[in-house]
């Protein structure tokens, strides 16, 4: 009966249940990775600003945020928030918040990064050529800089989509959790279930990531034009 | 020497980073056509020079006129301005997401507003004249770097500049690609524009110059026909700096 074992998979409504407990996980992951975009975006153009004050908050922001483990911060925002200041939030919102507020460092970062890497010579030649500072910055920087950001923010979306299995320990119902609750239920039925389901977690996830990461890797093969072969 | 028609002409201009003086109450005139060298030890202020004349760098005290206007007055439309001067610089900085021909016709579709067809009919002329019409799709990146920096300079001309400004545009070259670049350069002066080139190319400088001006220290320390200057400098600056190159080729 052990190679059955992956029938546990199709029985009653399992199949559709996994499937919706992974897109609980996507469904987080894309709040969280949009407003990280958005915020990331305003964080990096900040970080270039040369303020000495916000320059050394955005660093010590940017610090912590990469230095502290999701899990440290899902517990603190999820379990601390409420001890301390009664504030209860559901796992699903506190979620979300954490993956912002990591993610707003990283994009934060790329777009810091994206943005310096264009030369300043670049500015002047287009200055050289007549164009108007805004011109220059429709043309020639800003076209450059999302192309260099694309496929960054696209890698950073499918680290967000891994990491938000973490969730699972702050009792979010996604799909790992989802997973779990199969086993258990069939642990005497299927005793091999435990293979088949993360085999089959396995599997969504790469479907769910995999795309994303070639369309990443097309882009950055179609838009690399940094290197300067001279 | 039948008319000359000043085109332009700097004033005392003054230009310091800091405390440090770059250029000392510089004053020059180039007539229309004229083709000015400036050579110099590096961090002599040739750099500079050309940058504060499109307004790149700003400069202290002096005027700058081009065509008789101060372009140098407060309030001036720098956007105005440089369609009259082209710049040319050691790194070419094409834009790397941009082909070759849309490089080219950017400037003049977006600050010119010209009607596109007529703008890549110029272009096309142009990448023909410097012999790169078949890298017209091609992208930066593809292209070597005497390729880039002749796309670099019809860039440039498309505008229609009245004067050109070169700087230092073959020190980044491979020796083989410099040629390529010198050659473009010496038929534009041949056809009659306006040119003022910073190089160190001595060989070059001798050959395309109408003048020659001899740069140290934010100071014009020799101004002379390039004859004169090449064979028997008058001062021991430019003597000493000339020598530099006799021994480096002895060796």
């Amino acid at each position: 009966m052990q190679d059955l074992g992956i029938r546990v998979l199709f029985i009653g409504n399992n199949m559709q249940r996994l499937l919706l407990g992974l897109w609980e996980t996507v469904q987080i992951s894309l709040i969280a990775v949009i407003l990280s975009i958005f915020l990331g975006i305003i964080l990096g153009m900040a970080m270039t600003v040369k303020n000495p004050a916000l320059r050394a908050v955005t660093k010590v922001y940017l610090e912590v945020m990469r230095i502290m483990p999701q899990l440290v911060m899902l517990f603190i925002v999820f379990f601390g928030l409420t001890k301390a200041f009664g504030i209860n939030l559901s796992g699903r919102v506190s979620a979300v918040i954490v993956f912002t507020l990591w993610g707003t460092a990283e994009m934060g970062d790329l777009v810091r990064g994206a943005l310096i890497s264009i030369p300043p010579h670049q500015y002047e030649s287009g200055a050289a050529l007549a164009m108007t500072k805004l011109q220059v910055y429709i043309y020639v920087v800003i076209p450059q800089t999302v192309r260099r950001l694309i496929p960054l923010a696209i890698n950073l979306t499918t680290r967000m989509i891994k990491t938000t299995t973490l969730v699972v320990l702050i009792g979010v119902v996604e799909v790992l959790k989802v997973g779990q609750q199969i086993i258990e239920a069939n642990r005497y039925t299927y005793p091999s279930a435990a293979f088949w389901i993360y085999a089959a977690i396995f599997a969504l996830y790469f479907l769910v990531c995999w795309p994303i990461s070639l369309v990443a890797r097309r882009l950055e093969r179609k838009w690399q034009f940094g290197g300067d072969a001279k | 020497m039948s008319e000359t028609v000043k085109l332009l002409e700097l004033q005392n201009i003054e230009k310091s980073f800091g405390d440090l003086e770059v250029l000392k109450s510089l004053s020059l005139d180039v007539n229309k056509g004229e083709v000015l060298v400036v050579i110099g030890p590096s961090g002599c202020g040739k750099s500079t020079l050309l940058r504060c004349i499109n307004g790149l760098e700003p400069i202290q005290s002096g005027k700058i006129k081009l065509d008789g206007e101060e372009i140098t007055a407060p309030g001036i439309k720098w956007s105005k301005v440089r369609q009259k001067i082209g710049m040319v610089f050691q790194s070419y900085e094409l834009f790397p997401h941009k082909t070759v021909l849309d490089n080219i016709i950017l400037s003049p579709l977006k600050v010119q507003k010209r009607n596109k067809a007529d703008a890549v009919k110029d272009a096309l002329a142009l990448l023909d004249r410097v012999g790169l019409l078949d890298k017209k799709d091609a992208y930066p990146r593809q292209l070597s770097g005497g390729q880039k920096q002749r796309v670099a300079i019809i860039r440039s001309l498309i505008m229609e500049p009245e004067i050109m400004l070169f700087d230092e545009v073959t020190a980044a070259l491979d020796p083989e690609t410099v040629r390529e670049v010198l050659d473009v350069m010496l038929e534009l002066a041949r056809s009659g524009m306006t040119m003022i080139i910073v190089t160190h190319e001595m060989q070059f400088a001798r050959a395309v110059a109408d003048r020659v001006i001899f740069l140290d220290e934010g100071e014009i320390v020799e101004e002379a026909e390039p004859e004169a200057f090449f064979e028997k400098p008058k001062s021991d600056r430019a003597s000493r700096f000339l020598n530099i190159f006799n021994f480096n080729e002895k060796k």
